[in-house]
């Protein structure tokens, strides 16, 4: 179902993930993040910006695994465990995030 | 009741590009790494192929998927086994090849090689080794 965010229109696959990564815009976080009843804070930005780098630089979406430990490298212990991820994305922090990010759903997800 | 865990190899032996091959290899590999096996990675024949550095897909139009081999040693795949003799065929040596690494926890993150160069009869005692092996 596609998603509509600022008069455009996104598609998605039929689990929600944006069709096209490079089609990706701040907004399509905020309206997904709207239909999930979530207000995203600096704190969900931080962590949608990493996952983005992420892509770019390996073209895969980590495993909730992996990017709970590549968090709390660079950002400290603090915010690399699990505890502080699923407080932010309560649907699971790297699908969640993922999707919001624009990415595909993470490798090694079920 | 927990699993025991068992030797999973990879066994890659084709190009990168042409065949689906490689890619599905990778993408089996990093969702098997999720379930806690010991997981080792050899690359053998045209399969060598996949780790070589500066891969260019843009005249193919496929999607350039070796960056995807760095991210192995987030998925705790720390051993990669590259065989010499086929390296040797093709011109190619270890410096031909991306610089993969693990990052080890327990020592600050210090970065430790992946790749490690075989010889035919080592790989051979490595699958002799092995508990389950797949060739991809």
């Amino acid at each position: 179902m596609p998603i509509e965010v600022n008069g455009k229109s996104f598609e998605t696959d039929e689990e929600g993930y944006l069709a096209n990564i490079n089609d990706w815009e701040p907004g399509v976080a905020s309206v997904m993040a709207k239909e999930d009843d979530l207000e995203l804070t600096d704190e969900h930005w931080d962590i949608i910006n990493f996952l983005r780098e992420y892509y770019e630089e390996y073209q895969i979406a980590p495993a909730v695994r992996v990017l709970t430990k590549a968090v709390g490298k660079k950002m400290g212990k603090d915010k690399g465990n699990s505890k502080y991820l699923y407080g932010l994305f309560p649907y699971g922090p790297a699908k969640q995030a993922c999707r919001y990010a624009g990415l595909p759903k993470p490798t090694g997800c079920v | 009741m927990s699993e025991p865990i068992k030797k999973f190899l990879y066994l890659n032996r084709r190009a990168p590009y042409g065949t689906i091959y490689a890619w599905e290899s990778l993408e089996v590999v990093l969702i098997g790494a999720a379930f806690d096996q010991d997981v080792s990675l050899a690359f053998v024949e045209d399969g060598v192929y996949q780790l070589t550095k500066g891969q260019d897909t843009a005249g193919i139009g496929m999607k350039n998927f070796s960056p995807t081999y760095a991210a192995l040693g987030d998925y705790e795949v720390k051993k990669i086994f590259v065989e010499q003799e086929s390296m040797t065929a093709r011109g190619l040596s270890l410096d031909d090849l991306q610089h993969l690494t693990w990052e080890d926890e327990d020592e600050d993150y210090a970065e430790k090689d992946s790749i490690q160069v075989v010889s035919r009869a080592e790989l051979a005692a490595l699958m002799e080794d092995a508990d389950v092996v797949f060739s991809f």
